[in-house]
């Protein structure tokens, strides 16, 4: 661990990684244990494999015609195009909620694949979208990452009572006169944009772990929704931090060690609430 | 001269070519207990959900409280069946009572009044004690018991309850009627259940739905027009919890 200690005070890549995972872990915390109370982590995978189509496009239009955006910049609109598109699928249309879903995915996957065959030059971008690479996180980066974040906490934040008795009886809530539609669609916004942050620092591939392991270990702690929001948070922090270090220490994928750490802090929480019961 | 709180006129309403109410007209008045009975396919559920303005009629016309379903909807008091709720959300009984005032405001954290309403339903349930109990860990009953509290909470003037007896043991049962009764004193109360003993022994008058409805007082309900509703022959069997040691004697429903 000494490496990772001393490394962090020198390489400002090193603190930039850091700092991504210490804001990642807030808005993932929170937006998780929705995702995880409401049962939708196939929304959310969808929302994640289709960002590789706008982090594809945006990456072709920067270098064939020199284009002002990013791919970070492509990847939230697609997620937020795919975010307004389910919403819209779940409360206006008769199609099969999971086909659409799954037209997503693999649509967006498909067009991200077209447009980085179509761009010049090496392609190993397309490995650090799929696996994450939170080595490479600019200041830039960082400072996108922090609005997020803050628009996130900041919403739940005004909203918190709107949306978990959304959550909780959907009906009910619409009887008495909450615009279902309306916070359903903010919450699926709100998943889109932390999905685009966890795909910076574990890849698209392996977003659903983050977004379900640490809500679904804090779930199994607690017994209200913001205590397990606190939780969650407090065990994204864990996994990014202590799968960074590992993973710099000993030469290890980042993302790949993180969602592996996170599989087993929710083993072991598991395990303590069995041996605690027995 | 007591208000009319629901008013239904000549409704009808289909899913695609499936009717499953035709021409339907009766009324409700104010602090009136009804009971909506029926088989089961008959067309209960849809009904209170025409008058919750979760379904629009074909035809003819529903008012409730004046207005229309939609409109009064958050008058209104929905108690759905405990069984549809996720034994994993982590809540507690006061989150979910305080769910209650949430269509009150436009958002932000609940103000002093909401929290003393949610604390007022919550003992007007005699449930205030376990107000920190997770839902999930709670008993059939009980649970029961806090959908009631969260319907109380939101001030509503009617109540709707959707087979308010269904997964609960016989005391707590009996508990619930109890609570309905005393509850009844100040509000309009509709009850969807396929308990015909309920039915009898609580509300004054009973909403037949089988395709047609029918309203009639509960004192003219006896084996003719219960075969006439569920369209079979039927044994009638007291719902009596309170058996004699003589055995049953009939009595006039």
């Amino acid at each position: 661990m000494g490496q990772f200690l001393r490394d962090l005070q020198t390489y400002s890549f090193l603190q930039y990684a850091l700092i991504a995972g210490l804001l990642t872990s807030i808005s993932c915390g929170i937006i998780g244990s929705y995702v995880t109370v409401r049962r939708i982590t196939y929304i959310a995978g969808a929302i994640a494999h289709c960002t590789l189509g706008g982090m594809g496009a945006a990456r072709f239009l920067q270098k064939e015609y020199a284009f002002p955006v990013t791919p970070l910049q492509g990847a939230v609109t697609a997620a937020l195009l795919a975010a307004c598109i389910i919403a819209m699928v779940k409360h206006h249309s008769s199609q099969r909620e999971d086909t659409v879903l799954s037209a997503i995915w693999s649509i967006g996957m498909a067009v991200g694949i077209f447009f980085i065959s179509r761009t010049g030059g090496y392609n190993e971008d397309l490995m650090s979208y799929l696996f994450g690479d939170i080595l490479m996180v600019s200041q830039r980066d960082l400072l996108l990452i922090g609005i997020l974040d803050l628009i996130i906490v900041g919403v739940v934040l005004l909203f918190y009572n709107k949306l978990i008795s959304v959550c909780f009886d959907e009906e009910f809530a619409r009887i008495s006169g909450i615009r279902v539609e309306l916070f359903d669609l903010l919450l699926l916004l709100m998943i889109a944009l932390t999905v685009v942050l966890l795909v910076q620092v574990v890849g698209i591939v392996m977003v659903v772990a983050m977004l379900t392991l640490p809500a679904a270990g804090a779930g199994l702690l607690v017994k209200r929704l913001w205590h397990m929001m606190v939780t969650a948070i407090l065990l994204c922090l864990v996994c990014t931090t202590g799968g960074l270090a590992i993973s710099y220490q000993l030469d290890f994928p980042a993302g790949a060690t993180i969602i592996i750490m996170a599989g087993m802090v929710y083993f072991l929480v598991i395990a303590l609430k069995k041996w605690g019961k027995a | 001269m007591k208000k009319t709180v629901i008013d239904v006129q000549n409704m009808s309403f289909s899913f695609g070519s499936l009717s499953v109410l035709e021409d339907v007209t009766f009324s409700i008045k104010e602090r009136e207990m009804i009971g909506v009975i029926g088989p089961n396919g008959g067309g209960k559920t849809t009904l209170l959900r025409l008058m919750l303005g979760l379904l629009k009629p074909d035809k003819g016309s529903i008012t409730v409280l004046g207005n229309s379903p939609k409109n009064s909807s958050h008058r209104i008091g929905y108690v759905p069946q405990q069984r549809l709720f996720d034994p994993l959300f982590p809540v507690s009984v006061l989150d979910v009572v305080m769910m209650g005032r949430v269509g009150k405001s436009w958002g932000g954290p609940f103000s002093k009044n909401d929290r003393e309403l949610a604390a007022q339903a919550l003992r007007d349930v005699d449930l205030y004690h376990q107000h920190q109990t997770a839902f999930a860990d709670l008993s059939g009953g009980q649970r029961q018991r806090t959908l009631i509290a969260r319907a109380l909470a939101s001030s509503a003037e009617l109540l709707f309850f959707d087979e308010p007896t269904a997964n609960v043991d016989s005391f707590a049962e009996q508990n619930i009627y109890n609570l309905l009764s005393k509850l009844n004193e100040k509000l309009t109360i509709i009850v969807v259940s396929h308990d015909v003993g309920f039915v009898s022994k609580y509300v004054g008058s009973v909403v037949c739905v089988n395709r047609l409805v029918h309203i009639h007082p509960t004192s003219e309900i006896d084996g003719k027009n219960i075969q006439d509703i569920y369209g079979a022959d039927l044994a009638m069997v007291r719902h009596d919890h309170r058996c004699s040691e003589k055995g049953h004697t009939w009595v006039n429903f």
